[in-house]
């Protein structure tokens, strides 16, 4: 019985980290994975910067959504 | 493959062996293994797909051939999922080993160009989703529903063969060449691929068709808000809820995403709910009770505002949830359909199919058809979408067939659904709900008389039929609640009740699917907005070099003005139109969007022909064809035909030629304002068909220009050069589609053997 319910609170997580994923919700993550990879030299940027960052750079490259 | 001799600048490309780094395993399947592993039919994998085609050839029986008093909803499901997969297994593949050609020790923009921000590389099955949500929008949802007029069967196989043969090829192709050349936009490939003319042609094309589709979505939304208290409150309140969700993102808990989406839904329901109850009461069906021009002109404002403003306070939360509202969307319409099986009342071909004059749509089967459904069978637009934004974010080339075709037929599948979900309402309500005021009087009663006098075979429908109809759902009145989105969510609450809440939630269903659309267009105009004011900043500065700088107020500020005001302008001539604005202007949407089509197949066919596949051009050439064929005959249809209700300028004419001979009211219109209000939107509607296919044939020939130069200088030997950027070894893996072979599963776990610090080559920037 608890097994089921871990395999049903498993799925769900999965779903949650895809939906997630779909959304953008990873891209801070993905960043800063990004970041230590290219071993640059620089601190990262914070959580609450990225964002900002992110959203100022759409305002002068904006992104078409479809019809 | 073809046995054609690559001439690509491919100088730096490991010729020889897999490996493109001696430490790592190599980043590619090993090319016989994978045609073996394609070639290799044991009885299980035969009988699948035998199975897969009897279930398809069964169905598109049941659909085409037995004519029955009904047909299960069923059969839809099965006729598209079965095709689909027939032609994602072979069509897709054969365009992959022929024209695409993909390498997977090619590195992916993602790769070379990684940045942790725009290039990102992302897990295939993440990035499915994120490009399905990224094409799909209120199109697929609207196009069937108006085409349903001619029966269900013409509607169906279009959306079906076309995506197979058009769209999803069409999407996968720009897809694929934008990600070779670094995710550049379909603007700079057409540019690059067909020199000055046909680019600027593309470019001038892409933007009059963004205006023309960003008008005709907000006058969907605006045809379902017109008199609906209910609506106006509801969808008012996705404001404030997305402002509140900006805020939290900006200032009280950065990055939170989901958190703040499942705030925002939250809030969203509980707009919906409260729009009922707020409608219900004295005060708010007078305050919200807004007239369709009140509301165009409430959308206006709206535009430039929203695209104004910064992209953290509006356009970025109201993104996630159209994005949160689309998936489940889409789950509940898939289980609606599949768990409720409606019976569809509606004949394969209605009485329509064969004549000009139907009320809801005008113009002949051919190509009127074609142009309607454009969103889900062949859409223009999505080339706007798979060139720059997804290629960016694409990890390894083979993927791309799984994204771009894969996405596409997905969005059919959104286009089915909806198209079942309008078709099984009563079709004398949809008749009743479809057809302009002019014509069904406005009222029950009227209605009802005009649509049993159209001797529509088992059509009997009471004016009481269509007051309970609009009872249930929370409106006053649902007779010619034009533009599609109403039929659909009258459909989908007509379904949906009877899996969940009964009658009672009839209004809750209707109002929520009314929502989730004018969410998608919503969003659609604001970035659309946005995107047309930059390639109008874009085009000035080539002559005032101020206006390239994004950051300058007054010019952003005024390139807005003229795109709302270019779009505001159509949406107000289709708000006022006595004629009944979506019937005639939605052929114009369809028109736009397959040109963009034809425009995006054309810079693929020079760009293919330049890689020197001429045995297999046909695969685009074929699609290209047909969509410059069906746009053009329509376009001509539309400027020349004689027939008023077909022809921009023959109606034109005849409502000139009443005016001079001084009549004061002339067919549906009523007094000389409105008579004088046709021939104005007729000369606009008809001068815009002719903009519009002048240019696509500019861009047409000229890549039928280029292509034949490439097969001259490639029967001369000459070099062609291409534009794609320079090899780079790839140094990671990934499989291919949403189920790893073999092959790809043992490659997988080697690479998973592979230290994390090794895998990733230091770029040291």
């Amino acid at each position: 019985m608890s097994s089921g319910i871990a395999l049903v609170a498993n799925g769900f997580r999965g779903f949650a980290r895809y939906l997630g994923g779909v959304m953008g919700a990873d891209a801070y993550a993905k960043y800063l994975e990004h970041h230590s990879a290219a071993g640059h030299q620089e601190a990262p940027l914070s959580e609450r910067e990225f964002w900002r960052d992110r959203t100022d750079r759409q305002d002068s490259n904006p992104q078409g959504r479809c019809c | 493959m073809a046995g054609v001799p690559d001439q690509r600048n491919n100088g730096s490309r490991a010729e020889d062996g897999l490996a493109t780094d001696p430490n790592l395993p190599p980043p590619a399947v090993d090319e016989a293994r994978l045609e073996a592993e394609d070639r290799k039919w044991t009885p299980a994998k035969i009988a699948l797909w035998a199975a897969i085609a009897l279930l398809g050839g069964v169905a598109w029986f049941m659909l085409a051939i037995v004519r029955g008093e009904t047909v299960n909803a069923i059969w839809f499901v099965f006729a598209s999922v079965c095709t689909y997969l027939i032609g994602y297994r072979f069509y897709s593949k054969v365009i992959e080993r022929y024209i695409t050609k993909p390498d997977d020790r090619r590195a992916t923009p993602a790769e070379y160009k990684a940045d942790g921000k725009d290039y990102v590389r992302t897990d295939r099955n993440v990035l499915f989703g994120h490009h399905f949500a990224a094409i799909a929008g209120a199109g697929p949802l609207v196009g069937p529903v108006i085409a349903a007029q001619m029966g269900y069967l013409p509607g169906t196989i279009w959306i079906i063969v076309g995506v197979v043969l058009a769209g999803a090829v069409q999407d996968y192709l720009v897809m694929f060449f934008s990600m070779r050349r670094g995710g550049r936009s379909l603007g700079q490939m057409a540019r690059e691929e067909l020199g000055v003319i046909g680019g600027t042609a593309a470019l001038i094309a892409t933007l009059l068709i963004m205006v023309i589709i960003v008008a005709i979505l907000a006058l969907v939304v605006v045809n379902a808000l017109g008199e609906s208290p209910w609506g106006v409150f509801s969808v008012g309140m996705t404001i404030p809820i997305a402002l509140f969700m900006g805020v939290y993102l900006r200032y009280l808990r950065p990055g939170k995403v989901m958190e703040v989406s499942v705030i925002g839904f939250v809030l969203l329901m509980a707009a919906i709910i409260g729009g009922g109850a707020v409608a219900g009461t004295e005060w708010g069906a007078a305050f919200f009770h807004l007239d369709k021009v009140t509301i165009a002109w409430g959308l206006l404002i709206y535009g430039f505002v929203a695209a104004i403003l910064p992209v953290w306070l509006l356009l970025a939360p109201r993104d996630y949830l159209s994005t949160f509202m689309k998936i489940g969307v889409i789950v509940m319409l898939a289980l609606a359909i599949i768990v409720v099986r409606p019976e569809v009342s509606v004949p394969a071909f209605s009485e329509f199919a064969s004549r000009e004059n139907g009320p809801v749509l005008s113009g002949a089967l051919f190509p009127f058809l074609f142009v309607t459904i454009a969103c889900g069978a062949l859409s223009g637009f999505h080339a706007l979408i798979s060139s720059g934004t997804t290629p960016k974010l694409v990890e390894k080339e083979r993927q791309t067939r799984y994204i771009g075709y894969g996405g596409m037929l997905m969005e059919s599948f959104v286009a089915i659904m909806a198209l079942v979900a309008a078709i099984s309402i009563d079709r004398g309500l949809y008749f009743a709900m479809n057809a302009p005021a002019a014509l069904t009087g406005g009222t029950a009663e009227a209605a009802a008389t005009w649509v049993n006098s159209l001797g529509l075979s088992g059509v009997n429908i009471t004016p009481g039929l269509l007051r309970e109809t609009a009872a249930n759902v929370g409106e006053q009145s649902i007779v010619s609640r034009t533009g599609g989105a109403p039929t659909l969510a009258v459909g989908l609450a007509h379904i949906m009740h009877q899996f969940v809440g009964g009658t009672a939630m009839m209004g809750f269903w209707y109002h929520f699917a009314i929502m989730f659309e004018a969410l998608f267009i919503l969003t659609a105009v604001d970035a659309g907005t946005r995107v047309a004011r930059f390639m109008l900043q874009d085009s000035i500065g080539n002559f005032v070099p101020k206006f390239k700088e994004a950051s300058w107020r007054p010019g952003a500020w005024l390139c807005t003005a003229i795109m709302v005001a270019a779009w505001g302008a159509v949406l107000l001539m289709g708000v006022t139109d006595p004629l009944g604005g979506i019937n005639t202007l939605f052929p114009l949407f369809g028109i736009a969007n397959q040109l963009l089509a034809a425009i995006a197949l054309a810079v693929v066919l020079a760009i293919v022909a330049k890689r020197g596949t001429f045995k297999y051009l046909w695969i685009v050439a074929l699609p290209l064809a047909f969509a410059a064929v069906v746009t053009i005959t329509a376009s001509y249809q539309k400027i020349f035909s004689p027939v008023p209700a077909v022809g921009y300028f023959a109606n034109n004419a005849a409502f000139s030629k009443a005016l001079a001979d001084g009549k004061t009211e002339f067919g549906t219109a009523k007094t000389v304002a409105a008579m004088e209000a046709v021939v104005r939107n007729t000369a606009i509607q008809g001068w815009l068909s002719v903009i519009f296919v002048v240019l696509s044939i500019i861009v047409i020939v000229t890549a039928v220009l280029a292509t034949l130069k490439a097969f001259r200088d490639r029967a001369a030997g000459t070099a062609t050069t291409d534009n794609e950027d320079p090899f780079v070894p790839s140094r990671v893996f990934a499989p291919a589609g949403l189920v790893p072979t073999t092959a790809e599963r043992e490659l997988a776990a080697e690479w998973e053997k592979v230290p994390a610090d090794a895998r990733l080559e230091r770029a040291g920037h």
